[in-house]
């Protein structure tokens, strides 16, 4: 059996039939990784010796006959953001350079349990702060498709981990666009799953109100698999939606006929690449032909999206990342003064750019005088955004348009200027703000380059993003497509 | 034209900054507020504030002990540590 690439359900039925052992598939991947990981940088921390030993207690069982959950043996990378016990987890900030988790993100615990093999953590932009991968405190990684490129972020080392195939599997956070960006980037699928329907426990914060884990994959298929593994219910985070999920992967192979999809307007136009565009249009004549109905739709306050974002994620960031000073686990800098210039150069020195711009800015907006103006009227605004999907909601099944505006873009090109840096989040931020779920699938190429199309749909409504998102792969093809490497 | 104390936000934010940081940092977020100043175009008088998008409140559990992380497994980053305390300098 041909391991690279193989989707892990096709990897499932392999294991199970003992036509290939976990070890092997480990080892393959762990090859792949020595191979490719140096041009790459899509890891942190790679663990082989752990990995391993989960294959080898896969292949185990399996030889004493047991019955084995879905995704047991699979080999999945985890965004260095998610703590794992006794593995080291740095959220690419120097900061964190050599903090080892005492305990395990729920995620974790629900993937470990599945037998699923971890082999590594993954880079990042610093604290999930970023588009790019380019504000990784320790090394940018670099897009498969041309190594010039960025890869996309904040998940940029797992997108690339999947497309490469490093990873079957793989985890990230998504706050503004961190899965699906990079997911459309690369290549890959992506998922943001709606607010609340993953647990944050062990998820270094960013922004609590807006973080979600979520799984990238190469197909569809693999990422219902993924988010039925770690989705649910944790009484460990009190932002966690009660009830039961359902089985994602019933979404697969249904119909679209009659579904109802909206493309907002102001998602299609101006700021969106001629290139990216007609990918876009072309997709939609797919689903078209597979039956949906299609109609312009408008959301008016989308252009207020990325202001509000800015404030409401940084203000939150403020105050979430005042944690890190040196006091109890991180970088502290040796000989400090007294407690305040332990916690002054600590941060300054552990924390990139980025970041302590990201937490001035979030310190301005709640500072006294200036909160209602900015942080509490971008709440207000917050509002009206998720009052405009309510109301397309109850119109529409689901939302369609462009993951991102553009493909890759060259390392360095907006190092320097953060706001264009943040002008490129205008299709994701939105879903981050009303707390819908988001994928972005594989649409096609432009200039050569991924481009991938975003299926934003209704609260806990992931069921009918994998059912689209489903019926257009399958119709289409593109995630059989492999950068040369 | 917004103008923002650096310093005074510096020291809210623990951060120490060069005066070279001070200039680049206030130049960048004073584009990214007057950016943010699009949001006053939106009249939101009698908009409520969505400080968070699931209609959950006050989400306690029994106030109960149960199963907790070991002292020493808490203590294993300590930069610094006397017995069961974190050691810091002098607070004064």
């Amino acid at each position: 059996m041909d391991l690279l690439y193989t989707p892990a359900h096709e990897l499932q039925r392999g294991l199970a039939a003992r036509q290939i052992s976990a070890g092997e598939l480990c080892r393959a991947v762990l090859a792949r990784i020595d191979k490719l990981d140096e041009k790459l940088r899509a890891f942190i921390t790679v663990t082989p010796e752990l990995a391993l030993s989960q294959a080898g207690e896969v292949d185990r069982r399996i030889a004493a006959g047991e019955e084995l959950p879905p995704l047991a043996g699979i080999p999945v990378a985890v965004k260095d953001v998610i703590c794992t016990r006794g593995v080291r987890t740095t959220c690419a900030s120097r900061i964190l350079h050599n903090f080892v988790p005492p305990y395990n993100a729920t995620v974790m615990e629900k993937i470990m349990a599945r037998g699923m093999v971890m082999v590594g953590k993954t880079n990042m932009d610093e604290f999930a702060m970023g588009s790019s991968n380019e504000n990784s405190g320790y090394y940018p990684a670099s897009n498969p498709w041309d190594t010039q490129r960025v890869p996309g972020g904040s998940s940029g080392g797992s997108a690339v981990a999947v497309a490469a195939g490093m990873a079957v599997l793989a985890l990230g956070s998504d706050t503004g666009g961190s899965i699906r960006q990079p997911a459309s980037f690369c290549g890959v699928v992506g998922l943001k799953p709606t607010y609340g329907a993953v647990s944050r426990y062990g998820l270094v914060a960013y922004a609590s109100s807006l973080d979600q884990i979520g799984p990238i994959a190469g197909n569809v298929a693999d990422c219902a698999l993924l988010l039925s593994a770690i989705a649910g219910y944790d009484p460990l985070d009190s932002t966690s939606a009660p009830g039961e999920r359902p089985d994602y992967t019933k979404s697969l192979n249904q119909e679209i006929r009659g579904l109802k999809v909206g493309v907002p307007r102001e998602y299609m136009g101006e700021g969106i690449d001629p290139g990216v565009r007609g990918v876009i249009d072309g997709a939609l004549k797919v689903l078209a032909s597979l039956g949906a109905e299609i109609e312009e739709v408008s959301l008016p306050h989308s252009k207020y999206a990325i202001p509000a974002y800015y404030l409401i994620a940084t203000a939150e960031a403020s105050s979430n990342l005042a944690r890190y000073d040196g006091v109890s686990y991180g970088y502290r800098v040796e000989d400090p003064g007294d407690v305040v210039d332990m916690y002054m150069k600590s941060r300054s020195r552990g924390f990139g750019a980025e970041v302590k711009r990201r937490i001035m800015l979030g310190t301005f907006a709640l500072s006294a005088g200036y909160y209602d103006a900015y942080y509490l009227k971008a709440l207000k605004v917050r509002t009206l955004i998720k009052q405009d999907f309510d109301r397309a909601f109850e119109k529409y099944d689901v939302l369609i348009c462009p993951t991102t505006p553009s493909t890759a873009f060259r390392k360095g090109e907006k190092v320097d200027d953060p706001l264009q840096m943040y002008l490129s989040d205008i299709t994701t931020i939105s879903a981050n703000l009303a707390g819908i779920p988001g994928i972005s699938v594989p649409a096609g190429f432009s200039g050569g380059l991924p481009v991938g199309m975003q299926i934003m749909g209704r609260p806990f409504g992931e069921g009918d993003l994998l059912r689209v998102a489903h019926a257009f792969e399958q119709a289409t093809g593109h995630h059989k497509r492999r950068p040369e490497l | 034209m917004i103008t923002i104390d650096v310093d005074h936000v510096a020291l809210l934010s623990r951060l120490e900054l060069t005066a070279e940081e001070k200039k680049i940092y206030a130049g960048q977020i004073r584009a990214i507020l007057e950016y943010a100043g699009l949001l006053e175009e939106l009249d939101t008088e009698n908009v409520p504030p969505t400080a968070h998008v699931l209609p959950l409140r006050n989400v306690f559990r029994e106030d109960r002990v149960e199963d907790h992380l070991p002292l020493e497994k808490a203590m294993q980053n300590a930069p610094d540590r006397d017995g069961n305390y974190f050691k810091v300098p002098r607070l004064v």
